[in-house]
C-alpha cells in the first residue's frame, strides 16, 4: 500500500460525498415533476412522448399497476432486444459482417441488458454489429437504469407518503429520469471521453502495418456514447471485451477516475432524494454513512490483500500482481475500480478480477453477495439497502418488544415477511445453481482454472448474474446452453424477485398513516442505527454465503500460502 | 399537501401502448440520435481520437497511439505478455490472461517470459510488468523501469548511445494524471516510432 494509492481513494471519496446533494436535489426536482433548467429544453419531447403514448402523467398507478407497467415495458425491451440480436445479420451497420446470435446467447444477453446486469457471454468486439450496440444495448442501458430509479423513487413515495394508494406514474418516472437525468449527463460524458481518446466512429475495423511488417486489425466503433451510459447507469456491458481495462474505453488514469465516479454518482444521490422526500435529510445520510462504511471496510481489505506477497509470483520473480492489470493504472486505481464495480451493481472492470490475489477477489463476491447495497445500482442499490432497513428496525423491535417503526410507519407482518422473501431470492438462485454447475459436467467443463480457484470462477459467475452486477471472473466459458440459460434465470430473479416484492411493501407502507414519534421509538438518523444497519447487513451476508466462500477464496488463500498450484 | 389521484387502467390496451410506443420513441432517442450526434460532435472537435488515434507513417496506418502491438526485434522497445487473440495482441479480440493467482500455466508462461527477458540484463529483476499480462492484452504501455531494463539491449542493437534511448524515454513517458492518479507509463508504439525517426534522421546525417 502506498500513500499515493490511498490519495487516489481519499479523493474519490470526497468528490463522491460533494456529489450527492446537488445531484440529489436535481434528481428531486425531476421526480417530482417539478420545473428546473433542462425542463425548456426537453419539455417539449417529454410533452411529445406522452401524447404519443397516450399517457396522463398526473394519473398514478397502485403499486400493483405501477409493476404491471414496468414488466410491460421490460417485456417489450427484451423481445426487441432478442429480435435484435437474433437478425443482426440482416441489419444495417454491421461493417464486419458479423453473424446472428445464437438463440442460448441472444436470450442470455437480451436478459442481462434489460435486467441492468450486463453480464457479457460474449466478447463485443467480435460479436456485436454496431447496429446492435446502439440501437439494443445503448438503449437499454438507458431504460434499465431509468427503471431501477424510478422504482427506488417509487419505494421512497411508499415512505413518504400517509394513507396514499398511489405510487406514482410509471411511464412519467421513465421518461423524466430518462430525458432530464441521464441523457443530459450522458452528452457531456461521451464527449469528455471522446476527448480522452475513447474512438467513436462507424468506420470498419482498421487494417493497420506495425512497425514490425504484422497486420493489425483495429476494432472501433460508436464507444464513447455507450461508455458513457454504461457507467453513469451502472450497467457495466462493455463495448470490448476487455471492458474498461480496453484503452479505447478507458485511455487515461483521468479518465479512469472519472468512470469511478460516474458509477456511483446517480446511486449516492438517490440516498439524499429519500432524505429529502421524507422531509429529514438525515435519514438520507444515515443509509449512505452504512454504505460509506461497508465501501472503506471492503476498499481496505481488498487493498491489503492484493499488496500483501504472492509467495508463487515472489519464487519467479514478479513482486507486484500487475496480472490482469493496466500500466497506466496501477494497482491502487484497479483495486478502487474492482470494489466500486462491484459494490454499485456496475459490472465494468478495469482489470481482470480472475487474476486478484484470492481474499482481494473475494472482497467483490462480497459486495455483491451482501445484496449490492453498498451504493449498490442506480435505484437498485437504494431500495435493497430500505429492504435491510426494514430488516433491521424488525431486529431492534424485536430486542426492545415493542412493534417496529420507520419514518413513523409501523413495520408490520406483512412487511417483513415480503422483505425476507426479496432479501432470499438472490442467494438461492446463487447457492443452487453454483452447487448444480459444480457437480454437473456442463458445469465444470468451462472452467479454466482447477482447484478452489475453479470453484470460484463458478460461485462469481451466479452472484455477479443473481446480483445483476456482471463482472465476471473470466476464466469461466460462459457461452454455452446450460450457463447462458442458468444465468439468465439468475439475471430475471435477481431482479424481478426482489422488485415485486418491494413494489408490494411500498404499496403497503404508502396506505399506513404515520405514528407520532414517543420516548421509545428507536431513532434512525443516528450513528446507533448505522451501526445496527450495517451489522444486519454483515451477518445475513455471512451467515448465508461464509461456508462457499470457504470452499473458494479462502480454501485458495490458504493453498496460496503453502505454494500450491493448480 | 398534494392529492394523489389513483387512474389504475385496465392491463390492455392501457399498458401495451405505452410500453410499445414509448420503447420506440427511446429507440430513436438512445439508440440512434443520441450515438449520432455524439459521433457528430466528437469527430467535429477531437477528430484524431474519434478515429480510433491511429499513428501513420508514409501515408500508411501503422497502428493505434492508444493500442499495444507485437515487438520482437532486439532493436524495438517490447510490450507486455498479451492474452488478445491466438498471438497476442490481437486488437480485434482483446481479453487478458484470466489466469488465477494459483495457476500452473501462469507460473509456466512467466518463468519462459522471465528466461527470455534474463539475457537482456543478466542478474537483474525484471520488471514486474514485462512479466504479466495486461487486462486488455493491449496494454500500450510499459512502466518506466520495464523501459530502463530494455535501453542497453536497444542501445547496442541500434549502435546508439545509451543516453540517447533514455533521452527518447523520457520524452515518450507520461507521469500520473493531475500528478496523482494512476502510475507512470511509457508508450511503447510511439517511442518505437520515435527510434526509428532518430535512426532515419542519423542515416541522412542530420543530427
Amino acid at each position: 500500500m502506498t500513500a499515493n494509492g490511498w490519495l487516489q481513494i481519499l479523493v474519490f471519496c470526497g468528490i463522491a460525498i460533494l456529489l450527492v446533494r446537488p445531484l440529489g436535489g436535481h434528481i428531486l426536482r425531476v421526480v417530482e415533476g417539478q420545473r428546473h433548467g433542462l425542463s425548456r429544453v426537453f419539455g417539449p419531447v417529454e410533452r411529445l412522448f406522452y401524447r404519443a403514448a397516450g399517457v396522463d402523467p398526473v394519473g398514478e398507478q397502485s403499486w400493483r399497476g405501477y409493476a404491471l407497467a414496468m414488466l410491460a415495458f421490460n417485456f417489450a425491451g427484451f423481445v426487441l432486444l432478442y429480435a435484435l440480436l437474433r437478425t443482426q445479420q440482416w441489419l444495417p451497420l454491421n461493417p464486419q459482417g458479423l453473424p446472428a446470435l445464437s438463440p442460448h446467447l441472444a436470450f442470455n444477453t437480451a436478459i442481462s441488458f434489460v435486467t441492468n446486469t450486463n453480464w457479457q457471454s460474449y466478447g463485443g468486439e467480435t460479436t456485436m454489429s454496431y447496429f446492435s450496440q446502439m440501437v439494443g444495448l445503448t438503449v437499454q442501458n438507458f431504460v434499465s437504469a431509468a427503471t431501477g430509479i424510478a422504482l427506488a423513487v417509487a419505494l421512497i413515495r411508499g415512505f413518504a407518503r400517509r394513507q396514499a394508494q398511489a405510487l406514482g406514474n410509471f411511464w412519467a418516472d421513465l421518461t423524466r429520469v430518462t430525458l432530464y437525468i441521464l441523457l443530459p449527463l450522458c452528452l457531456p460524458y461521451a464527449l469528455f471521453l471522446v476527448w480522452q481518446g475513447v474512438p467513436q466512429n462507424l468506420l470498419p475495423y482498421t487494417e493497420a502495418t506495425t512497425l514490425e511488417g504484422a497486420k493489425q486489425l483495429i476494432a472501433q466503433g460508436p464507444i464513447a456514447s455507450q461508455e458513457a451510459i454504461k457507467m453513469l447507469g451502472t450497467n457495466g456491458g462493455g463495448f470490448m471485451n476487455a471492458n474498461s481495462a480496453h484503452p479505447f474505453e478507458n485511455p487515461t488514469a483521468l479518465s479512469n477516475m472519472v468512470q469511478m465516479l460516474s458509477i456511483f454518482a446517480i446511486g449516492a444521490a438517490l440516498t439524499n432524494v429519500f432524505g429529502r422526500m421524507v422531509d429529514d435529510e438525515k435519514e438520507g445520510w444515515a443509509i449512505f454513512g452504512a454504505m460509506g462504511l461497508l465501501f472503506l471496510l471492503g476498499v481496505g481489505v481488498a487493498y491489503w490483500a492484493e499488496t500483501s506477497a504472492n509467495p508463487l509470483l515472489q519464487s519467479a520473480g514478479v513482486d507486484t500482481n500487475l496480472e490482469g492489470k493496466e500500466v497506466r493504472f496501477g494497482v491502487p486505481a484497479s483495486i478502487l475500480f474492482a470494489i466500486i464495480t462491484t459494490a454499485a451493481s456496475c459490472g465494468a472492470v478495469n482489470a481482470m478480477h480472475d487474476s486478484l490475489m484470492p481474499l482481494a477477489g473475494m472482497i467483490p463476491m462480497i459486495n455483491m453477495q451482501l445484496g449490492e447495497v453498498v451504493i449498490g445500482g442506480v435505484g437498485a442499490g437504494l431500495y435493497g439497502m430500505l429492504l435491510f432497513v426494514i430488516l433491521a428496525v424488525f431486529i431492534a423491535g424485536l430486542m426492545v418488544g415493542r412493534t417496529p417503526e420507520y419514518l413513523g410507519k409501523k413495520i408490520e407482518a406483512r412487511e417483513v415477511k415480503l422483505t425476507v422473501l426479496a432479501i432470499l431470492a438472490a442467494p438461492l438462485c446463487i447457492l443452487g445453481f453454483t452447487s448444480l454447475a459444480g457437480v454437473l459436467d456442463v458445469g465444470l467443463v468451462g472452467l479454466q482454472d482447477k482447484g478452489p480457484h475453479g470453484f470460484g470462477e463458478i460461485l462469481y459467475a451466479y452472484t455477479s448474474a443473481a446480483a445483476n452486477n456482471g463482472s465476471a471472473f473470466a476464466g469461466l466459458t460462459a457461452n454455452s446452453p446450460f450457463y447462458n440459460t442458468t444465468l439468465g434465470i439468475s439475471m430475471l430473479l435477481g431482479r424481478f424477485a426482489i422488485i415485486i416484492p418491494m413494489l408490494a411493501i411500498a404499496g403497503s407502507l404508502a396506505a399506513k398513516n404515520t405514528v407520532a414519534p414517543s420516548p421509545g421509538t428507536f431513532p434512525t438518523n443516528n450513528g446507533l442505527f448505522v451501526a445496527l444497519l450495517v451489522g444486519v447487513v454483515l451477518i445475513v451476508g455471512g451467515l448465508t454465503f461464509f461456508p462457499a466462500l470457504a470452499l473458494g477464496p479462502i480454501a485458495e488463500h490458504f493453498a496460496l500460502l503453502q505454494g500450491s498450484r493448480y | 399537501m398534494r392529492v394523489h389521484v389513483l387512474t389504475d387502467t385496465p392491463p390492455e390496451p392501457g399498458v401495451l401502448r405505452p410500453a410499445l410506443v414509448l420503447l420506440l420513441l427511446m429507440t430513436l432517442l438512445l439508440g440512434l440520435i443520441y450515438p449520432l450526434a455524439v459521433s457528430g460532435i466528437g469527430q467535429l472537435l477531437f477528430p484524431q481520437q474519434a478515429g480510433g488515434s491511429l499513428m501513420q507513417r508514409d501515408g500508411r496506418v501503422v497502428g493505434s497511439a492508444l493500442l499495444g502491438q507485437v515487438f520482437k526485434g532486439p532493436q524495438y522497445f517490447q510490450g507486455r505478455p498479451s492474452g488478445a487473440g491466438s498471438s497476442g495482441y490481437d486488437a480485434a479480440s482483446s481479453s487478458g490472461s484470466n489466469y488465477g493467482p494459483t495457476s500452473k500455466a501462469l507460473m509456466e508462461r512467466i518463468a519462459g517470459d522471465a528466461e527470455r527477458l534474463s539475457q537482456d540484463q543478466p542478474g537483474q529483476a525484471i520488471p514486474a510488468d514485462l512479466l504479466t499480462a495486461s487486462g486488455s492484452g493491449l496494454d500500450p504501455h510499459i512502466s518506466p523501469a520495464a523501459a530502463e531494463y530494455q535501453v542497453a539491449r536497444i542501445a547496442a542493437s541500434r549502435g546508439l548511445p545509451a543516453d540517447r534511448v533514455r533521452l527518447l524515454v523520457r520524452e515518450h513517458t507520461q507521469g500520473r494524471a493531475l500528478g496523482f492518479l494512476g502510475e507512470p507509463a511509457v508508450n511503447v508504439l510511439t517511442l518505437n516510432l520515435a527510434l526509428d525517426a532518430a535512426g532515419r534522421k542519423d542515416a541522412t546525417g542530420s543530427p
